[in-house]
């Protein structure tokens, strides 16, 4: 009797998947401009955009993107200035937007803390048919968008001076990045939380670099760890009743241990072995060399 | 007489980060086909006069025209191939030659547009304009300083320039990158290309220029031959810093890709 004979848990299931996809297929540019953080932000100021609407009787969802989507267009707006005080803003927008959408949630008399739980951490196990067509047009969109758009997305995140000489329209190219994060953070909402939302962002692109040559090779794989690890971690969930979000990025964090372990045990065979033309041993001296 | 359009006219340039002006009423004017170097100390605005000229920085006053056309409204950008000051090809994620080299030729390839067959051929041709072709599946990441300039030049090539704009290429790059850089830039040039190049000094790139604008504290001081080494070094405040590789027989800098 497999777990997913429940409807509940189908629906559970290819929500994550979903999810899993996409979030790594936005995150890939998130890792290369050094913002690995920024989804985590955003998941803070979308619980405001939740809080609005439980207040106002309007879907959580859309309130929560459109919250996002603004927090997403400020940040574009302070990166861009590339403001010293930057950070400090970036801090009180973050902080003001969870401590605004727990206010919010609060005094939304009918709605319980279990709810606010549910909305920082995850609850796949509620996702509902219309959740799911929501998720999946959402998702669809930012897998077009991330996966569609490479090329471009690559080259404004890769060196944006380069791409601002060469006539590219960067300033759309970068709005869009800021707003399809927002929408990644409301399509995991349901399947990790607004709080684990940026780990399904950061933590596959991590693995896939440590394996990969290069980006689009990184993109394609951390997609497809998120996919392993949102549906490894919905069954899991369901056989042994664990929290099904908060087991998702376990899982994540679980493959990022065991790559890195094993790709470092791999190099020190290598070395040992003295292939001296094995990986990157050309005379090259040592101080012209630079880590990434 | 038919004179041809310069591929850079900038009048009576001004140009001031907070309030302080970096350059002071500077005029250039560079003709197709001319390798033009721009000299000076460093702080002496070279940087700033280029990235002015290209629509990087905003003039105060002044006008710029690039191909003959207003800054403002010059929308060829395929025709400029540039290089910047090396930060470093690589970045957060792992990114191959091929894919760093490719995000170059996009000014040409149009907007949303899927690569058609010229497009890889010209990133090919670049690529191995700069002698990386064995290594355009390595990461750039595992390069060394030299041959990631060489991929930032390929970036530039990607695009079939008409001109080519270079800060401070040579800057800290090993003696085989020099003059695997040199090479690719004499073979750009012989192409009918349009070099405009910043320097702190010219190296192996010296025999390619055919005109010097020595800037000095945000002044041109002098706009003809290339200045005597020793002369630009006797500067009152010459300001001299070595990034070079130490003096070694190129042989050992020579990672054996490029002959």
């Amino acid at each position: 009797m497999s777990i997913f004979a429940h409807q509940f848990m189908q629906y559970a299931l290819l929500g994550a998947l979903i999810t899993g996809l996409a979030a790594p297929a936005l995150g890939t540019y998130l890792v290369q401009r050094r913002l690995a953080l920024i989804g985590d932000g955003l998941g803070h100021v979308a619980l405001t955009g939740v809080g609005v609407g439980l207040l106002t009787a309007q879907s959580p969802v859309l309130t929560a993107m459109l919250a996002a989507a603004a927090g997403a267009i400020a940040i574009e707006l302070v990166r861009e200035r590339g403001k010293t005080s930057g950070d400090v803003a970036l801090a009180i927008l973050f902080y003001g937007g969870i401590a605004g959408g727990v206010f919010l949630v609060a005094l939304s008399a009918e709605h319980t803390n279990a709810n606010l739980m549910a909305y920082l951490f995850g609850s796949p196990l509620t996702t509902s048919r219309d959740d799911l067509i929501v998720m999946a047009v959402l998702g669809g969109a930012v897998i077009a968008v991330a996966v569609g758009l490479r090329s471009w997305l690559f080259a404004i995140c890769h060196d944006e001076e380069f791409a601002r000489v060469s006539g590219l329209p960067v300033r759309l190219l970068n709005l869009l990045i800021a707003v399809t994060a927002a929408v990644t953070v409301t399509v995991a909402m349901r399947a990790v939380g607004l709080l684990l939302v940026s780990a399904l962002m950061v933590v596959p692109v991590a693995t896939a670099q440590l394996l990969t040559r290069g980006f689009r090779a990184t993109q394609l794989l951390a997609m497809g760890i998120g996919l392993s690890a949102a549906g490894g971690g919905i069954w899991f969930a369901g056989v042994y009743d664990t929290a099904p979000g908060a087991t998702i990025v376990l899982l994540a964090i679980a493959a990022f241990a065991m790559v890195t372990v094993a790709t470092a045990a791999w190099r020190r065979v290598r070395r040992t072995r003295g292939s001296p033309t094995a990986e990157g041993a050309e005379l090259e001296p040592p101080e012209v060399v630079l880590t990434r | 007489m038919h004179v041809s359009t310069p591929v850079i006219e900038l009048e009576h340039g001004v140009v001031g980060y907070d309030d302080r002006p970096v350059l002071h009423d500077v005029s250039l004017t560079v003709p197709a086909g001319q390798v033009v170097a721009i000299l000076g100390a460093n702080g002496s605005g070279k940087s700033t006069l280029v990235r002015a000229a290209l629509g990087m920085l905003p003039l105060a006053s002044g006008t710029v025209r690039l191909f003959g056309t207003p800054l403002a409204r010059f929308r060829q950008r395929w025709r400029i191939g540039y290089v910047p000051q090396r930060v470093g090809a690589a970045s957060g994620v792992p990114a191959t030659v091929t894919e760093v080299v490719a995000a170059g030729r996009l000014a040409r390839r149009g907007f949303l547009r899927p690569p058609r067959p010229t497009d890889r051929e010209a990133v090919e041709r670049a690529i191995a304009t700069v002698g990386l072709t064995e290594r355009r599946h390595l990461p750039v990441a595992t390069l060394s300083g030299g041959q990631q300039q060489r991929v930032l030049i390929a970036r530039a090539l990607a695009t079939e320039p008409e001109l080519l704009v270079l800060d401070e290429p040579t800057a800290g790059i090993d003696a085989a990158s020099q003059v695997a850089f040199a090479a690719a830039i004499r073979h750009f040039v012989a192409s009918g290309g349009t070099a405009l190049l910043v320097a702190h000094e010219l190296g192996p790139l010296r025999e390619l220029v055919n005109r010097a604008v020595v800037l000095h504290h945000g002044r041109v001081v002098h706009d003809g031959p290339v200045p005597e080494p020793l002369g630009h070094h006797a500067a009152p405040d010459h300001d001299h810093v070595h990034p070079h590789a130490p003096d070694e027989p190129p042989g050992i800098w020579d990672g054996g890709t490029y002959q």
